[in-house]
């Protein structure tokens, strides 16, 4: 077997995609051993509910990497499917939290039921051009007129101002994931799960450095009252490891590892200034952790886990169909 | 499995489709004793939304109360509430030879666990109503029944009165300590204390 990484970008894509999940689950396996072993041999009580956090962690990761095979498993269909579920949880979430009013109803309906599936239609449709601009246009002309029709003045732009940005983020950030597997690119045909693959890896990576480098360093946060431990260096220590980890990864993005390097840092620091915006969404808001499970709304969480994708994911498309064609 | 016991996984999955559907535990365990929960009521969806947020095992000892006249009026109202649910239904005419407790009485001598919502009425004004009597005389003749109060948040926001398409918004079901009737205790003292313990366990109370 040959371990030079360049020759790995020529195998069949078959091969590239087994032995992605074998490294995928190895490492998950040994992530769990791992954990398992740490919470038999520690039993001390302040330690057990971090232990504890960390034990969730990891689930949700195994939860997140089989969603991951069986929407590949099952195809494009199945992968816009997926997703098209996410952004309606996460769209739900954001809207419990939104405090909408009685004449918000129909725009609300309007956004779930009319918004959501045919932005998911379209992306399963591959009609990237009406993709690009049907919320941001056509929906965003759309609400306020339904709104309006509701008749109730009060507050208005800000009502929907806020309906229009969930959407924006729910939908319309979510659905450039699957749209990464439909995106056919030249030479690259069937491969457009590794795109996707690499962008949550690499935003995963960026965030986990940016908490631990926050950790270490122990800067004056940037900005106190929406979030402690971000700081312009942790920051940039996050957006570091994601090129890093992105480069490593290159053989399976069409890009040589230079490219490969600067789009994961593009996505990376995308996705971890939009978990920064989300914590000051959730300060307004009023809640800790979206994940409480004694939260005003027994929200599940799932916001909390997809919004630095819902940021990355748009930029990193545009950087993979725009700023960066495959040489 | 029956068509009945499809339609409840069916109805409760949409539920918590659309609500999620959250059930806090407070107060009590949800487990298998023999209790009667009352909470505010605010949307048709009240009922379900409990039903939904009780663990499987306990949904077909628990049961509603459903207006006889409505709820048998067609037969898949019919079928709805008798074999999905299990109802109890009751006449909201009043006659003079029946007392229009007599199928709770009954429910609760059979050992079933009931639903009940005190207000009698759907209010919207945030603040439960005051509380018909029925819990009293419930609790009066059934001492051993554990009396379980419940705060149903968020589900006005979901289906506002008159519309007919629900909107998915997370909805939380909060289930209070037990309590009881004092011995001696007088009626409208022990209305006014199951109210009160029904809006403590409300969310974030304002």
């Amino acid at each position: 077997m040959n371990f030079d990484l360049a020759s790995l970008q020529n195998i069949g894509a078959d091969r590239q995609i087994a032995l992605l999940f074998i490294i995928l689950f190895g490492l998950l396996t040994v992530a769990s051993i791992i954990v398992g072993l740490r919470s038999i041999t520690r039993d001390d009580e302040e330690l057990f509910v971090r232990e504890k956090q960390l034990r969730r962690d990891v689930r949700a990761v195994w939860i997140g990497a089989l969603a991951f095979w069986v929407s590949w498993m099952s195809g494009p269909f199945g992968a816009t499917l997926a997703f098209g579920v996410f952004s309606f949880l996460a769209l739900r979430e954001f809207i419990t939290l939104a405090h909408t009013r009685r004449g918000d109803h129909r725009s609300l309906i309007l956004a779930f039921f009319v918004v959501l599936p045919l932005q998911y239609a379209i992306v399963g449709l591959e009609r990237f051009d009406l993709f690009t601009v049907f919320i941001p246009v056509y929906v965003f002309l759309a609400i306020p007129v339904v709104s309006a029709l509701a008749g109730d003045p009060e507050r208005f732009l800000e009502r929907n101002a806020k309906i229009q940005w969930g959407i924006m983020v729910c939908v319309y950030g979510l659905s450039h994931a699957p749209a990464l597997i439909l995106l056919d690119l030249p030479r690259f045909g069937g491969r457009g799960a590794f795109l996707l693959f690499f962008l949550v890896i690499v935003s995963a990576a960026a965030q986990i450095a940016q908490e631990l480098a926050s950790r270490q360093l122990r800067r004056r946060p940037t900005v106190r009252l929406i979030d402690r431990s971000f700081s312009w260096r942790a920051w940039g220590a996050g957006v570091l490891f994601a090129a890093a980890v992105g480069a490593a990864l290159f053989w399976i993005t069409p890009v040589d590892a230079l490219r490969a390097a600067s789009m994961a840092a593009l996505a990376g620091g995308c996705g971890t200034l939009g978990e920064l915006v989300m914590r000051a969404l959730k300060k307004d808001a009023g809640v800790r952790y979206w994940g409480n499970r004694s939260s005003v709304t027994g929200a599940v969480g799932l916001l909390d886990r997809v919004a630095p994708l819902c940021f990355a994911a748009p930029v990193f498309f545009h950087s993979v169909r725009w700023y960066l064609p495959a040489a | 499995m029956t068509r009945a016991e499809a339609m409840g996984l069916l109805i409760a999955f949409i539920a918590r489709l659309i609500t999620g559907a959250q059930g806090h535990w407070k107060g009590c365990p949800p487990k298998a004793e023999q209790r009667i929960y009352f909470a505010n009521h605010q949307s048709h969806l009240d009922w379900v939304l409990i039903w939904a947020a009780l663990p499987l095992e306990l949904r077909a000892q628990t049961r509603p109360i459903a207006a006889k006249d409505y709820w048998t009026s067609s037969p898949f109202k019919h079928w709805l509430t008798r074999e999905v649910f299990n109802a109890v239904y009751v006449n909201r005419k009043r006659t003079d030879d029946q007392d229009p407790l007599e199928p709770l009485l009954d429910a609760l001598r059979n050992g079933d666990s009931l639903v009940i919502f005190p207000e009698g009425t759907r209010s919207n004004k945030g603040e439960p109503q005051a509380f018909k009597s029925g819990l009293y005389h419930l609790a009066e003749q059934f001492p051993e029944v554990q009396l379980i109060p419940a705060w149903i948040d968020n589900v006005q926001r979901v289906m506002p009165k008159g519309e007919v398409v629900p909107v998915p918004i997370l909805c939380t079901v909060t289930f209070g300590a037990p309590m009881q009737l004092t011995p001696g205790e007088d009626k409208r003292d022990f209305l006014e204390r199951a109210r009160a313990a029904v809006i403590a366990m409300r969310p974030n109370a304002p």
